[in-house]
């Protein structure tokens, strides 16, 4: 049983550290009062821009660098389009997830051509600042990016709380005319907000390829930036609530593993997609209680 | 020494003249009333001070020093401060918060050092406010503090409050006034724009009347009666009754009972309202805006339910049925807000056909050449300006307006619930509204007109009801209907006034 | 002192028609860099791309099998659209025809073509139906974000594929994570001899033809596009919103199913994992193209069956990577609804 519990909560750590990422970059765009479904091309763009330049110059941190400007760029796309022109937040997120696609598997096949192995590369290994103590020791035994990950939590509480710049955001995704009539830009500051959402979505990406994985797969993603959009409901846009969130879904993913493993006899698709159901359900009970930002998909124009 | 002196005033939106040289001197330490009808420039003269608009023509001194404001954050730095009818204030933020929103300062807020600082200021101001509460969680009465709590957070010493009370409840009226005499023993001044007679006389020092964009003077309150202000503000001491004969109305055809409903606030709206209007008359409910007016033809038109009370059309009960089901009891609405009533993407014959679908449709399909005859009958019959496959956003306010006038009217209605039907269109345009609202009355439908100007009230009504804070305050025949009267039923002035002003008052 | 302003005003007729050919120059322009980063001659690689699939017979009929289940993706999406309900699950809402093909093929054996089709059709329709309804209800009666639930459970359908296809319905002949055949009644006939082209083509025609009668000619279109626009005034209007929603997110559903038929019947026979792999997202950025035009689909699903057979031919002749078709078709979206919103712009000196 203690192999089991401790194994479960080693991998619901190791699935929840994407989402996390995931989360808090979406929570940066939405609380600013932009939607956006460029999440899911945008950790697929992370995911491959960080391993082709780790492959490329041997360096994983260079590969993260990499990665987190490229980011920056797919939410300077997403602010031009959704912010300054004002065009259909829903289209222009899928759009941008489309190109993101496209681009990333255009540029793996130009560089790696068409592997019968996927190319890999030597990935972040766990640190284990518990060496062996019993219980903590393996649980422990994690990536770097998922302990940054776990201090993103608090940083991104402190910043959207208790600094002017997370004020400003919450304030143009609330009510930009107020914020306006304050003396801010809203066009900026909802651009710096997609800025800082798009490097975390990432990283997300980023650390399945250079951490998780330390390779590259087309199906890579596989529709946990979508999971990050339903879950920031379930999270009612609170840094906090991402955590739970984020560990709920990756401890119901992590117990699908063990489950599949111990032998059940449950086809494991079923557990494949019971987090995605749960998430469902969860929003249909939240259903009308959740305190969405109130401008959300709602472009500003200034009269 | 003036705080405050706008010379020579002149703006103009389009064809209106909104203020016409007009002038106005603000003192140190006074609470000044701006009084005025809906639409007399009261709140444009604000807002030019306040940097929201920018005059044609005219001058602005600040302490004698000649100003140029061309944003609000010109008017902050000059020390002025306005509280608009529309707080804009983060309601997910803290006061303090909000108040701090856009000031500059540190990247890192130190929330406890704010709170102090705002806690402070409020003590000085005598202004209470709970620095950490989060403005969703406070009452209108309390957000409107914060936005003067904003103003003198921003050092303002002149203190611009649109309409402040239309929002208040009668407590939150008496606080906001002692808050008030504060500033002035603090030094501040206070423009206070208003048309409610009976807080002038409470809390101003002096009087300045606006009337279809002109000033008509400033007055001393002292030297000034409610009655004379009335009359000031109201322009006509009687009205010429050039009325066309009058019928005998017939039987009730809509009767309103006990009807009740809560704002988007949760405060009531509408308290126990109830009258009648019958067959081949025309009630006219006057009022001054935000009295309960929205809220009520929102419920007469399906949009709104009712939290208590009932509504009969022929002695058919519609209280709380859809739109479709009131439209079927031939009950016609014309709502407040145009755009609300039209859908703006789709064209005029469209429209038209809309509120009356199935009357064009043969299994299913639209009879679109039914639908287009039955357009250009409307577009012909009703003077409209467009042709049948514009888009109806094209249309001028006016020629909307005759569409969805069209729309109702061609079915016949029983009832006609008409909510501002003129506001914002041109002379011909109101002209045509009004004399097809009559035409109405004498093909014998009962008529309930909603509406601000008190012109088109006294011109077309048969009854005059006055609404004030969601009550009937009384309903007066037009035949004896007076301005001085109508003028103060209208600014709720206190039950002994009215009784003193006419003895003709009926409930 | 000369000032200039933007100006909101509507743009002049001919600037919409001129609006996709200015997209397409613009997505040229930008997605010339991946062709030189590929090595290529951008001018080169867009002769493969656009000019080279138009002139021959073979290629020219092959833009029409990529279209067909655009076609229908693009209306369903435009369906939905109509009435403002975001359904971003045409994808799910194909596969789920494409299951209930698969399934339909493997219990019909022996019926002829004349009823196994037919059943094939409704079928798919229904099963496209079945899966917009949950995001559909829960929209209506909860006010559940019709967006994440779709694209909720547009993965929760590919977990369901993969079950059946490596479970009850893995192919025992060839062993592989697919469908048996399905039966021959349930297939679609060919067009034009041996080409890929098939009944579905029709059906697609079909299909959008009679949305547009419905959008333009039918109450029920007129309420739906009145919802759409506004659903204040169309409630004032005395239509019932929340069943004008339902029932247009449910036609989405079925329209997307349709294509899922289309796929199985007419292309692959069998149902594999990898039966739409972006199908119903692209069928987003048809409906986009066309405006929400229902006849607009068809040139807009066509212009995109021409980029998928295109990037094959830019492939094959200059190898450059196959995806850049699909670079091409999102940069191609991203610059359309941003020219849609600036021509409603003008510059004016003030």
């Amino acid at each position: 049983m203690e192999i089991f519990l401790v194994g479960l909560f080693a991998a619901t750590l190791r699935v929840a550290t994407p989402l996390i990422f995931g989360m808090l970059g979406e929570l940066f765009c939405e609380r600013s009062g932009v939607l956006n479904l460029g999440i899911e091309g945008t950790m697929f763009l992370g995911s491959f821009v960080g391993f082709a330049v780790a492959s490329q110059t041997g360096s994983l941190w260079l590969g993260l660098l990499a990665a987190i400007l490229a980011g920056i760029i797919s939410g300077l796309l997403m602010a031009l389009l959704a912010v300054w022109l004002g065009v259909n937040q829903h289209v222009s997120g899928l759009g941008i997830t489309l190109l993101w696609t496209g681009v990333s598997l255009f540029g793996f096949r130009l560089i790696f051509g068409d592997p019968k192995v996927p190319p890999s590369i030597d990935s972040f290994s766990p640190l284990s600042p518990f060496g062996e103590i019993r219980i903590l020791g393996p649980i422990f035994q994690q990536h770097l990016l998922t302990y940054i990950a776990l201090l993103m939590i608090p940083l991104v509480w402190w910043v959207i709380y208790r600094t002017k710049f997370g004020l400003n955001i919450r304030a143009v995704g609330e009510n930009p005319e107020a914020a306006d009539a304050a003396g801010l830009n809203v066009y900026m500051v909802r651009t710096l907000a997609l800025v800082i959402g798009g490097a975390l979505m990432a990283v997300a990406g980023a650390f399945l390829s250079l951490a998780q994985l330390g390779a590259f797969t087309y199906g890579m993603i596989a529709g946990r930036g979508w999971v990050c959009i339903a879950l920031i409901i379930f999270a009612n846009w609170h840094p906090l609530g991402v955590l739970w969130g984020a560990l709920i879904f990756g401890g119901i993913s992590a117990l699908q593993l063990r489950l599949q493993v111990s032998g059940l006899d449950l086809p494991y698709e079923v557990f494949l997609a019971l987090p995605y159901l749960v998430t469902i359900a969860a929003l249909a009970i939240a259903g009308r209680n959740v305190s969405a930002p109130s401008m959300l998909l709602k472009p500003y124009r200034r009269e | 020494m003036d705080a405050i002196k706008m010379q020579d005033i002149t703006k103009r939106f389009g064809d209106v003249l909104a203020n016409n040289q007009i002038n106005f001197n603000l003192k140190p330490a006074e609470i000044h009333a701006l009084l005025g009808e809906n639409g007399a420039g009261k709140t444009t003269l604000m807002r030019i001070l306040y940097g929201l608009y920018h005059s044609d023509s005219g001058k602005i001194f600040v302490n004698e020093k000649l100003a140029h404001i061309s944003s609000p954050k010109d008017a902050i730095q000059l020390g002025i401060g306005m509280v608009t009818q529309h707080f804009t204030l983060v309601p997910t933020l803290t006061v303090a918060e909000n108040l701090v929103l856009g000031s500059s300062g540190t990247a890192i807020l130190n929330a406890k050092k704010i709170q102090a600082e705002i806690a402070e200021a409020s003590q000085r101001f005598g202004i209470p406010v709970n620095p950490a509460a989060l403005i969703r969680h406070l009452s209108v009465g309390e957000r409107q503090r914060v936005e003067i709590l904003k103003a003198l957070y921003r050092n303002a010493r002149v203190l611009i409050l649109d309409e402040p009370t239309a929002v208040l409840v009668p407590q939150e009226v008496d606080a906001l006034f002692e808050s008030l005499e504060r500033l002035r023993k603090e030094g501040l001044s206070v423009i206070f724009i208003t048309h409610k007679l009976n807080e002038v006389m409470t809390v101003c020092d002096r009087i300045s009347v606006l009337r279809d964009g002109c000033m008509f003077g400033t007055v001393e309150k002292a030297a000034t009666t409610q009655t004379e202000l009335a009359c000031l503000m109201v322009g006509r001491e009687n009205f010429g009754v050039t009325r066309q004969a009058e019928r005998q109305p017939g039987k009730s055809l809509l009767k309103i009972e006990n009807l009740c409903v809560l704002d988007k606030k949760g405060l009531p709206a509408l308290k126990e309202i109830s009258f009648d209007v019958r067959a081949g008359e025309i009630l006219g409910i006057a009022g001054v805006s935000g009295n309960g007016q929205s809220e009520l033809s929102q419920i007469l038109a399906g949009m709104l339910k009712p939290t208590s009370g009932n509504f009969l059309v022929d002695e058919q009960d519609l209280t709380g049925a859809e739109p479709a089901q009131i439209t079927a009891a031939k009950v016609g609405c014309i709502l407040e807000d145009r755009h609300s009533a039209v859908v703006s993407e789709l064209s005029v014959t469209e429209n038209v056909a809309l509120m009356h679908l199935d009357q064009f449709t043969k299994q299913g399909v639209l009879d679109r050449k039914m639908m287009r005859k039955e357009a250009e009958k409307l577009i012909a019959e009703y003077q409209i300006k467009a042709s049948p496959d514009d888009r109806i956003r094209t249309l001028s306010g006016g020629n909307m307006q005759k569409v969805i006038l069209a729309r109702t009217l061609s079915q016949s209605p029983k009832v006609v619930i008409a909510a501002q039907p003129t506001r914002g269109l041109d002379i011909g345009a109101t002209e045509y509204i009004r004399s097809k609202l009559l035409e109405q009355r004498d093909r014998g439908a009962a008529v309930l007109l909603i509406s601000e100007d008190l012109d088109e009230i006294i011109s077309i009504s048969d009854r005059i009801a006055v609404i004030y804070e969601g009550s009937i305050i009384g309903i007066v025949p037009t035949q004896t209907a007076n301005a001085a009267q109508l003028g103060l039923m209208m600014s709720g002035s206190t039950l002994k006034n009215r009784e003193v002003a006419s003895g003709t008052i009926s409930n | 002192m000369a000032q200039f302003r933007i100006e909101r005003s509507p743009a002049p007729v001919w600037m919409r028609f001129l609006i996709p050919l200015i997209a397409v120059v613009i997505t040229f322009i930008i997605t010339s860099i991946l062709i030189i980063w590929a090595g290529a001659n951008p001018l080169e690689a867009y002769y493969y791309f656009f000019i080279a699939p138009l002139s021959s017979r073979v290629s020219l009929i092959e833009i029409l099998v990529k279209s067909t289940p655009l076609l229908l993706t693009g209306a369903a999406v435009t369906f939905a659209f109509s009435a403002s309900f975001w359904n971003i699950g045409a994808e799910g809402q194909l596969i789920a025809g494409a299951m209930m093909a698969a399934w339909l093929g493997m219990v019909l054996k022996g019926v002829p073509p004349i009823i196994g089709i037919p059943i094939m059709l409704v079928g798919g329709f229904i099963a496209g139906v079945l899966w917009a309804l949950l995001p559909a209800w829960l929209k209506v009666k909860l006010e559940v974000d019709e967006v994440v639930t779709t694209l909720l459970l547009n993965s929760v359908i590919l977990f369901l594929v993969s079950f059946f296809l490596n479970g009850p319905w893995r192919d025992p002949i060839s062993g592989w994570p697919q469908s048996a055949e399905i039966a021959s009644g349930t297939m679609f006939f060919k067009l034009i001899p041996r080409s890929r082209l098939h009944f579905g083509f029709i059906i697609a025609i079909a299909v959008i033809l009679i949305e547009w009668f419905v959008l333009s000619r039918m109450s029920f279109g007129l309420r739906m596009r009145a919802v759409g626009m506004g659903k204040e005034a169309a409630r004032f209007a005395g239509i019932n919103v929340q069943r004008t929603m339902l029932v247009s997110a449910l036609i989405s559903g079925g329209i997307a199913g349709l294509a899922g038929v289309g796929e199985v019947a007419g292309i692959h026979y069998h149902l594999i994992e990898a039966i739409s792999s972006g199908l119903g997202y692209n069928g987003i950025i048809v409906a986009t193209l066309a405006g929400l035009n229902p006849l607009g689909v068809i040139p807009a699903a066509l212009f995109m069956g021409l980029i998928d057979t295109g990037a094959q031919s830019v492939s094959r002749a200059l190898g450059v990577p196959i995806y850049l078709g699909t670079v091409v078709q999102a940069t191609l979206l991203l610059v359309t609804l941003g020219l849609f919103v600036l021509q409603n712009y003008r510059i004016r000196r003030v």
